[in-house]
């Protein structure tokens, strides 16, 4: 297994390790419910330092980029973010991703720990315009504190304007109590928060820095399990399940990260005409009426009728619910319909909500 | 870690207590450790018939579901269904957290189980 330079601190604090797509990372320290409510409530910190990073430079590198992601670049700034698919011809999904904008000749793309190499390999095959890229994933380690005391907590080690810092922008080149830093407004918790971006070398004592800047507000250090239900409750999509291959943006209410009128894109074709006829599936939020906990690819049913399949459920702690999202056929898909996941042989009763189940906290 | 001597046990990381006719059956404090926050469980009712290596209930922590095997027969007696509405009982006191009482049928199949000291070395041999 892979591990990250932060390994260390997670084995000295009691973190619970697991082998999470070849690498070596805590899925818990205090117990997933304490950290969830952390992040809630205060602030919790989490090594993401396993996710990949691709540097796109070149005079097209613009052109290019718009041509691989399904969102537009073209209408932000210097310093700001774009979320957005990555898709195929046929209009599955290679990855979803960050697109970090220096300026029009230099993107960051953060993509996926486990599609690194496939994506990279993706966006080598599909270059054409005037620009190179480079897979710098070994140059960054990558932290984020998330939680409503995310702010308070990261200006004691700055002086950086963080209140300046609006929602999926960043900045470079930050003085974190003499770290030098890239950070950004983003996460994937539905809660406000930072991304930060550091040399392997110095990413240890940042660690550090954080949890003591930290300990009045009661930060705690957060793993695996906490950040899946986190970003599930409040319907951030993970590769692999909400997207893949097999489900295009569309399907998976990314809708909105699809820009039909920028242009020309991998996928353009294959997503209008799913958009003219109609998504066959559609992915929805279910609450179980029944008592039972929705799994990953557990069937979903109406009127003894496979319709589809759970693809994140559990508990949610925020909700005191058991809640799931389900990809299942279109015309089943309406608010306040009834439906059945089979849980372990048995048919288990459940109701398509609204979603997302919890409103984002985001600083705008 | 907590291996109560008066306690005997499974490989399987159950608890069994002895009482007159019945036993009563639990997960132990190693098995909650490992599952992590319990947030459902699923138990048996009275009447049930339970042959020994068979699943008699399910606990679902926030990271997973898991079967608990019974390695004893029997009829199920009692059911505590107080864990139902606090599944965390099991988490903060699991020898108090008893999932079912059964009737053991096979005499021999209480025989095999473990105590105290051989539970706690098969502890360690795992962790």
């Amino acid at each position: 297994m892979k591990k990250t330079p932060l390994y260390q601190a997670h084995y000295d604090m009691g973190g619970k390790i697991i082998d999470f797509g070849g690498w070596a990372l805590p899925v818990q320290y205090s117990g997933v419910l304490d950290e969830h409510n952390h992040v809630r409530n205060k602030a919790g910190l989490f090594d993401v330092s396993h996710m990949g990073e691709i540097m796109v430079r070149g005079t097209e590198a613009s052109l290019y980029i718009q041509r691989l992601i399904t969102n537009d670049i073209s209408q932000i700034k210097d310093n700001q973010i774009v979320y957005t698919p990555m898709c195929y011809c046929d209009g599955g999904v290679v990855d979803d991703l960050l697109v970090y904008k220096f300026n029009d000749k230099k993107y960051l793309l953060v993509v996926n720990a486990a599609n690194t190499e496939k994506d990279y390999l993706w966006m080598q095959e599909n270059l054409k315009e005037e620009a190179e890229i480079q897979n710098i994933s070994d140059e960054f380690a990558q932290i984020a504190i998330q939680g409503p005391k995310s702010e308070t907590i990261l200006q004691k080690l700055t002086r950086c304007q963080l209140e300046k810092l609006s929602f999926y922008s960043f900045q470079n080149n930050v003085n974190l109590d003499g770290i030098k830093a890239l950070v950004s407004r983003t996460g994937y918790t539905g809660e406000d928060g930072f991304e930060i971006y550091v040399s392997p070398t110095e990413a240890l004592e940042l660690w550090r820095k954080l949890l003591e800047a930290g300990k009045k507000e009661e930060i705690v250090p957060a793993g695996l399990g906490a950040r899946d239900i986190l970003r599930f409750e409040a319907g951030l999509p993970l590769y692999g399940q909400e997207i893949s291959q097999d489900i295009s943006p569309l399907e998976a209410r990314l809708g909105s990260f699809v820009k039909f009128d920028k242009g020309e894109f991998n996928g353009k074709e294959a997503l209008l005409k799913q958009r003219e006829q109609g998504v066959v599936r559609k992915l929805v939020g279910i609450e179980m009426i029944h008592r039972g906990i929705p799994r990953y690819n557990y069937r979903v049913q109406f009127n003894n009728k496979d319709i589809g399949f759970i693809t994140t459920g559990n508990h949610s702690p925020a909700l005191g619910k058991d809640i799931g999202l389900a990809l299942i056929a279109r015309e089943y898909a309406q608010i306040g319909n009834k439906i059945e996941v089979i849980i372990r042989e048995k048919k288990s009763e459940a109701i398509i909500i609204q979603l997302p189940f919890l409103q984002k906290k985001y600083k705008k | 870690m907590n291996i109560p001597a008066d306690l005997k046990y499974t490989k399987k990381h159950e608890w069994a207590r002895v009482e007159g006719d019945l036993v009563y059956v639990g997960i132990t404090e190693y098995a909650q450790n490992s599952l992590g926050d319990i947030v459902f469980v699923e138990l048996p009712s009275v009447g049930d018939i339970i042959t020994s290596g068979e699943a008699f209930g399910v606990v679902e922590s926030v990271k997973a579901a898991s079967d608990i095997y019974s390695s004893l027969s029997g009829i199920v007696k009692e059911v505590n269904n107080e864990l139902i509405d606090h599944p965390e009982r099991i988490n903060q006191n699991p020898y108090d957290s008893w999932m079912m009482a059964i009737e053991p049928s096979k005499a021999s199949e209480l025989e095999v189980l473990l105590d105290a000291s051989a539970y706690e070395k098969l502890c360690l041999e795992e962790a």
